[in-house]
């Protein structure tokens, strides 16, 4: 698809353990350095877990993930670390620890066993706290801030961690309208100015249509279309996808594709 | 404050203060001694009665406080961050009640028959204790790569129920001197009789802390879960071994030391994060100071509060610490 794809999974196939089903059927799919993908598909379609495998954190039950052209496997968790961070739906921590001690965190994999984060470190923090609009909120408790602040303090947490590829998973599925469009413009603008590699697993299908340059298509693990989204992003796709009827048109104050759904269709 | 000098504030005061109590403790009693004069290294031991009273009848109870209360703390913090429950102790893996049986039937089976100073019935305990180790962690690793804290917790729990049980029926069997002295065992005792006990135990806690030294960092990236710090770049599966067995380790080799003193793994921890924050880097060094000094104070209040009676110090930490509980529950909801 890409010329110097950045992620590669090659025919990848996963189940949890032996003798359940399989999650992730044969996929195979590309992420381009400096691209941005959605992967979309209903509940279950193994979304999630193909984010798992495309960040090294489970090991296919057959095929492969290529990092940079290399092995997923033959890499240390260290190794991918520095260059791979992970988003989640939401963060919940045992015990309380403010903004920047979060996103210090994020510095574990680039020190070592009994090092300290030294004023790099901390430039490096505090830079992804400005770059996510969270600097003012350094010093505050975590569990005290609303749910839009933690998803940004976790992305700026990722983008101290690493900023090579950012993967995503449903960053805004708990998130009111109006947060969801401000960590929309945040993944955009780090991705658009900074070069960040991102897939984005999503419910959003109107979040894909305005920040994601490829979508890929998921259906019982299985791909089911993929491709720039303009192109996949029809009514017959969606239909196929959710058994939704969908009426799927440019908006002309966005800008971008709009997806209207009409009616359920009884699958 | 940058976390360099936090820790060296916080070990600075903390460490101060158990040196304190160490020092200090040993003087009260019912013969009162001068600290100056028990280090008067111009009087001759034989002539110096604070001295012989400091270093021989006093210092070694005080010296096993401080190990016990170091370890008990510190495993506890690992063992809350591995569970990635505030409210787990060191006795919620069932390695307190394995001690206990193994004392329990050293006791009742007469096999207390000691060598090189250290008798027969914390060999026992920590044996018991090693093979409630091996089932517990036999049962959390069996159905998926890593340890899963679920089953760990479960398995724990039923354990202790089933290990308590055990402990019944051997003191039922037991005669009535051997069944006071197994109830006594269970209420924590310091009075180890010298420094043998502490010298056989040390080595296996010195172990542990070795490995806690290792894990902070990757202890704060697991208090947000297995996912989180895999992609962070924690090698979660391995740190979780690592984190349960230095942990029970520990537990086992300060239970059969001193008994089951309850209670000093989960107030320890919290006060001392109440005071520096969640950060393990400086939690772990704070909790293992504050823990000595703390069983230290509490054994202290044991011996002397009631005097000449001695109240068992696991009654002690657990009137604190009950309460405290219940507190931190009520809190926490």
């Amino acid at each position: 698809m890409w010329e110097c794809a950045l992620l590669r999974a090659d025919s990848v196939t996963f189940r949890y353990h032996a003798g359940t089903p399989v999650v992730v059927d044969g996929v195979t799919l590309e992420v381009g350095r400096g691209d941005l993908i959605g992967i979309l598909g209903p509940n279950g379609s193994g979304k999630t877990t193909l984010l798992r495998l495309l960040s090294g954190t489970r090991q296919p039950t057959s095929g492969r993930v290529l990092f940079d052209g290399e092995p997923m496997a033959h890499l240390s968790r260290r190794e991918i670390a520095r260059r791979l961070a992970v988003v989640p739906q939401e963060t919940e921590l045992a015990f309380e620890y403010s903004a920047l001690e979060i996103v210090l965190m994020g510095r574990h994999a680039h020190l070592g066993l009994f090092e300290v984060e030294g004023p790099r470190d901390y430039v490096l923090a505090r830079e992804a706290l400005a770059a996510t609009g969270t600097a003012h909120l350094e010093d505050r408790e975590f569990h005290t801030l609303s749910g839009g602040e933690k998803q940004r303090v976790v992305i700026a947490a990722a983008l101290a961690q690493a900023s090579d590829v950012l993967l995503l998973d449903e960053p805004t599925a708990s998130l009111d309208l109006g947060y969801q469009l401000d960590i929309a413009a945040l993944l955009a603008a780090l991705n658009r100015d900074r070069g960040v590699t991102m897939a984005i697993s999503t419910h959003d299908l109107n979040l894909a249509a305005s920040i994601c340059r490829h979508l890929v298509m998921m259906r019982n693990g299985r791909v089911l279309a993929s491709g720039p989204t303009q192109d996949v992003l029809t009514p017959a796709h969606v239909r196929a996808l959710y058994d939704v009827d969908a009426d799927v048109h440019v908006h002309e104050a966005t800008g971008h594709m709009t997806v209207v759904p009409v009616r359920r269709l009884r699958p | 404050m940058s976390l360099r000098r936090r820790l060296l504030t916080v070990v600075g005061l903390f460490g101060a203060g158990a040196l304190a109590v160490i020092l200090w403790a040993p003087t009260v009693g019912s013969t009162p001694i001068s600290l100056a004069r028990a280090f008067d290294t111009a009087q001759p031991w034989a002539d110096n009665v604070d001295a012989q009273i400091f270093f021989v009848a006093r210092l070694p109870r005080v010296l096993a406080g401080a190990l016990i209360g170091a370890a008990l703390a510190a495993a506890g913090v690992v063992l809350q961050a591995l569970m990635r429950n505030p409210l787990a102790t060191p006795f919620t893996l069932g390695v307190s009640a394995g001690a206990a049986l193994g004392a329990m039937l050293a006791i009742a089976l007469g096999l207390d028959v000691g060598a090189l100073g250290v008798s027969s019935v914390p060999v026992a305990s920590f044996l018991g204790s090693l093979a409630a180790i091996a089932v517990v962690y036999g049962l959390a690793s069996s159905q998926k790569r890593g340890l899963s804290t679920n089953v760990l917790l479960l398995a724990g729990v039923t354990l202790n129920s089933f290990f308590s049980a055990l402990i019944l029926f051997v003191q039922y069997l037991a005669d009535f001197a051997e069944s006071f002295r197994a109830v006594r065992w269970l209420m924590g005792d310091l009075d180890v009789g010298g420094y043998g006990p502490i010298v056989a135990a040390a080595p296996f806690i010195v172990a542990a802390f070795v490995v806690f030294a290792m894990l902070p960092r990757a202890l704060n990236l697991l208090t947000m879960g297995e996912d989180m710090a895999a992609s962070r770049g924690v090698e979660v599966a391995r740190t979780q071994r690592w984190a349960f067995f230095s942990a029970s380790l520990a537990t086992g080799a300060a239970v059969s030391l001193g008994g089951p003193v309850g209670f000093i793994g989960i107030v320890v921890p919290h006060l001392v994060r109440l005071v520096v924050g969640s950060d393990h880097r400086v939690v772990l060094p704070a909790a293992t100071l504050f823990g000595a000094a703390f069983l230290v104070l509490c054994d202290l209040v044991a011996r002397t509060a009631m005097a000449p009676l001695e109240i068992p110090v696991g009654i002690i930490t657990a009137l604190i610490g009950g309460p405290f509980f219940l507190w931190l529950l009520v809190r926490q909801a």
